[in-house]
């Protein structure tokens, strides 16, 4: 078993790479940092799974909260608006 | 280019959103359902969904663009079951010419 | 024979590639037409009632829409949904924050509580923008959201579903659950539209 490497309220960082496979994290939020909403459970990697691999152990999956204005360089909407994207903890480093 | 997928697009400009609603037909929902099957809410899994997604990624940029959303999943789906060894490419092959022959016999 | 049409067409390419798989694999005793017959009509039932009375006891039932939000697949068992693979979880909308779902990735979407999917859903502009520039995208869709309320956007790129619990329209307070469910459309429930009460100013 994984252990969870993040509570709510952490402060991450979502990797920064861009390699080839069959990924779930989107190209938009690599790079990016926020904070953690909830971890989700922990399931099996989506990377391996595409590949007819197992995808054991299953890793945390934590919904991740980031503010639109720091994401969008050119956002043009509420100080406050926030967009919560489900990663993986193997794509999250601390921040 | 190759390290951003076709799929992966969030973020990227595009147009207004048309609002259409599409009427469903019927070969449209059997691929769905043999989706449905194959991941094994059912029953026995046969497939990943993330199989699925996967072949769906590996569509070419232009041919993403031109095929409809059902006409992906049905490519998708017939190359996992190659992948995978439940069917081969030439009985596939096999297969689409006999059910062709039958549809011209049947219209002639 | 195409039988989508009146008129002999031709199959085309894919829709051949679906006849011939799906014989191989009856072939094969991998599935039955049976099972697909069951399997298309099973979907074709689903609209999007069983979410919408989901909504509605949420808003009828404070018990309720606390464990919803706290766990949504088990709410939805709770009341005896038929919700199989589905993780859900339930985003409330407040005066504060508005709720709107997206799948950037691929479309993913709570079938099993609202059917399938609309095409606009699926599509490159909302794929795209949803993310980026929410109150545009929720302006085309004709709602504005005030300044002062926080836009939330959710990417569905994992494991889990999401459904959108909207608020309580005014004035239908001591409304029956079967009242209040026939005002949650699956736009409400994706965060493209909020519920309207029939003649209530400002609806459409």
């Amino acid at each position: 078993m994984v252990q969870p490497s993040f509570k709510p309220g952490d402060r991450v960082a979502v990797r920064k790479a861009w390699p080839l496979g069959h990924i779930r994290t989107p190209h938009y939020i690599r790079g990016q940092v926020g904070s953690i909403e909830r971890l989700c459970g922990s399931f099996p990697v989506p990377e391996e799974l595409a590949q007819q691999r197992s995808g054991l152990p299953a890793q945390p999956l934590y919904r991740v909260r980031f503010l639109q204005r720091e994401v969008w360089p050119d956002y043009r909407g509420g100080a406050d608006d926030a967009l919560e994207v489900e990663i993986f903890q193997h794509w999250l480093e601390p921040a | 280019m190759i390290e951003r997928g076709h799929h992966d697009m969030g973020g990227l400009p595009a147009g207004k959103v048309e609002r259409s609603e599409h009427d469903y037909v019927e070969w449209e929902r059997r691929v769905d359902a043999l989706m449905v099957l194959l991941s094994g809410i059912r029953g026995q899994k046969r497939m990943t969904v993330d199989e699925l997604r996967k072949n769906v990624e590996a569509i070419g940029p232009d041919a993403y663009e031109q095929m409809s959303y059902y006409e992906r999943w049905v490519t998708s789906i017939t190359q996992t079951m190659i992948q995978r060894g439940v069917i081969t490419t030439e009985e596939l092959g096999r297969k689409m010419q006999e059910v062709q022959n039958r549809e011209r016999d049947g219209a002639a | 024979m195409n039988e989508d049409n009146g008129r002999y067409q031709p199959l085309s390419y894919f829709q051949l590639m679906e006849v011939s798989l799906r014989e191989l694999l009856v072939e094969k005793g991998i599935l039955t037409d049976e099972q697909v017959r069951a399997t298309v009509d099973d979907m074709r039932s689903r609209g999007a009632e069983r979410g919408a009375s989901v909504v509605a006891r949420g808003w009828t039932d404070p018990g309720f829409k606390a464990r919803l939000l706290a766990d949504g697949t088990k709410a939805c068992q709770e009341i005896g949904l038929d919700v199989p693979a589905l993780r859900l979880i339930a985003v409330e909308n407040t005066p504060a924050i508005h709720n709107m779902i997206v799948c950037t990735l691929c479309s993913c979407y709570p079938r099993m509580l609202l059917g399938l999917p609309p095409e606009w859903y699926k599509s490159r502009p909302y794929r795209s923008r949803a993310v980026r520039e929410p109150r545009t995208v929720l302006a085309e869709f004709g709602l504005a959201i005030p300044d002062n309320v926080q836009v939330r956007v959710h990417d569905s790129t994992a494991d889990m579903r999401y459904i959108v619990l909207p608020m309580q329209p005014a004035g239908t307070e001591g409304w029956s659950e079967e009242r209040l469910a026939a005002l949650v459309t699956r736009d409400c429930m994706i965060g493209v539209a909020v519920p309207k009460v029939a003649g209530a100013a400002g609806a459409a």
